[in-house]
């Protein structure tokens, strides 16, 4: 299967919900549109969303949710076709 | 002298923990430092007497884990805690596990913690107190018609606050009563998920508003004020720059202002240090008292400077049991400062958080220049915390001359390897507003939009 990995853009927190409570943007399974929310990154107490580049099916999630992250760390893995 | 504690597990991190570290050495206390794994090589952890690992470096799991803490205030013998600023210091149930495993915390009561840390309640002990509030809602509004008829009384705009909320978070304006009634809901469901309680006030909004705070030690049984700052400039209800005292206000509101600090912080008993924050109107010349902060502050250095009064010694020496040392009529203003927050923070880039590995740095120094940081060549600025990376504070015989001296030692300030907001502050410093004292708490971004850096 052809996949694309989507990198963190930033260093910070990764979390895969936009609060504690609420559902995850995305699971494994989910269907993806290239510009789709999924996932945040907490940097100094200021959140920057995450947004697919491509569109496709959740492969993988490579950070567990609340872990901390470096750029260009794999985040998710994105089926492609 | 046998003292209630030889040991003070600070449980913070930055430069409060620094701060906070100096305090106690000064007075021959032993230093615990705790740190997250983000933290090992910090500042902090190098000049404690020990230092004790917390966690990974998400603060839930480290500097807000109350049993990781109280484990390492075992493991260290440590015999009081100082929770510095942020993270747990206003939290009632961690300076109960903390009394509770018999050790001291430097600070108040859990019952003051939860009275004045609640607005609501802080406000109902104000109104108790004889000491004038923002006009709203005497309590929390649970219905939206009584919202309705509330405000109506209030006059809009309004604004709808959390009553567990702070630091400009969990705040809601409505203009008219059909937003009002659109946001009530949200507001409360937004209280809910944030602070874990959906319990929500009304307020009146103040077009032009200066925030202006009173600091307050007390030991319990006496309290003592140690006049007020003003910290009006604010970015996204972020104070940036703060000085001490207001330019803004007479001596005699000055007098007023302060008394009535002194009236709601004995009427509740104070120990330790606070600060009563207040809205002033300048154009009616009225303060408001809005909220009570039941620790020490980011900006408590600008109050040291012109008072000469080592606020976190006071802390600790109150603490460890000592009656308050200072008399009212011995505390004095001298001269004028200003402090500079320096946020690790990109201000070119609409403030961009910045945390990256520091490279060279070059200190401001001289006669009234003080730099508070955790700061080192080579150090690294971690990601998961406060943007914040030192304070810049200057202090001369007036505001003219201080802010020539924070212009000079901002010119001397260099910081390699991140971008900070040094640059912002080396344009506030000659802003003609800035320089006239002329702003209120709206002002900073109106500026900022206008202008971008």
């Amino acid at each position: 299967m052809p996949h694309h990995d989507l990198q963190s853009p930033l260093p910070g927190t990764f979390y895969r919900r936009p609060s504690p409570d609420a559902p995850a943007f995305k699971e494994v399974g989910s269907a993806v549109k290239e510009g789709d929310v999924v996932a945040l990154i907490e940097v100094m107490k200021q959140f920057s969303e995450v947004c697919a580049d491509v569109s496709g099916t959740v492969a993988a999630f490579l950070v567990e949710d609340a872990e901390p992250v470096e750029p260009g760390q794999v985040l998710l893995r994105i089926e492609t076709a | 002298m046998s003292r209630t504690f030889d040991t003070l597990l600070v449980a913070n991190r930055g430069e409060i923990a620094v701060r906070v570290i100096r305090a106690a050495r000064e007075l021959g206390l032993k230093t615990v430092a705790v740190h997250s794994e983000a933290d090992a090589g910090s500042l902090a952890v190098q000049m404690a007497h020990s230092a004790v690992s917390i966690g990974p470096a998400a603060a839930a799991k480290s500097y807000l884990n109350i049993e990781a803490l109280m484990k390492a205030a075992h493991s260290s013998g440590a015999g009081a805690v100082h929770p510095g600023y942020g993270f747990l210091s206003e939290n009632a149930a961690f300076a109960e596990a903390v009394e509770a495993a018999g050790l001291v915390f430097v600070g108040p009561t859990p019952d003051a913690i939860r009275t004045m840390g609640d607005k609501a309640a802080a406000r109902a002990a104000a109104v108790r107190a004889g000491v004038p509030t923002v006009p709203g809602s005497a309590d929390v509004v649970d219905s939206l018609e009584e919202a309705v008829h509330i405000a109506r009384g209030i006059g809009y705009p309004v604004m709808i606050k959390a009553s567990a909320g702070g630091g400009g978070r969990g705040i809601r304006m409505a203009h008219d009563e059909t937003e009002l009634r659109q946001q009530m809901a949200t507001a409360q469901a937004e209280a809910k998920a944030a602070f874990g309680s959906g319990a929500v006030y009304l307020e009146r909004f103040i077009r032009r508003a200066r925030h202006i705070e009173v600091q307050v030690l007390g030991d319990g049984r006496d309290v003592v004020h140690c006049f007020e700052r003003e910290c009006s400039l604010q970015r996204r209800r972020q104070k940036v720059w703060e000085e001490a005292p207001s330019a803004a206000i007479s001596p005699a509101t000055r007098q007023a202002l302060c008394e009535s600090a002194l009236k709601l912080a004995r009427a509740v008993a104070y120990r330790g240090a606070g600060t009563l924050e207040y809205l002033y109107d300048d154009e009616t010349r009225e303060f408001f008292f809005i909220e009570m902060n039941t620790r020490i502050q980011v900006e408590h250095p600008v109050t040291e400077m012109v008072t000469g009064i080592d606020l976190v010694r006071e802390m600790i020496l109150i603490a460890l049991g000592e009656p308050l040392r200072l008399k009212q009529g011995d505390i004095a203003l001298r001269g004028a400062a200003i402090e500079v927050r320096i946020n690790a923070e990109n201000a070119a880039k609409n403030f961009m958080p910045c945390p990256g590995q520091v490279g060279a740095l070059r200190i401001p120094g001289g006669p009234g220049v003080r730099f508070d940081t955790m700061l080192f060549a080579g150090c690294k600025v971690p990601p998961y915390y406060d943007s914040l990376v030192g304070k810049l504070i200057v202090h001369d015989e007036s505001r003219p001359a201080a802010l020539a001296r924070m212009r000079a030692a901002l010119a001397e300030l260099h910081i390699e390897g991140i971008h900070t907001t040094a640059a912002l502050h080396r344009r506030l410093v000659d802003h003609d507003d800035v320089i006239a004292g002329r702003f209120d708490t709206g002002s900073l971004e109106t500026w900022l939009s206008e202008s971008p850096l």
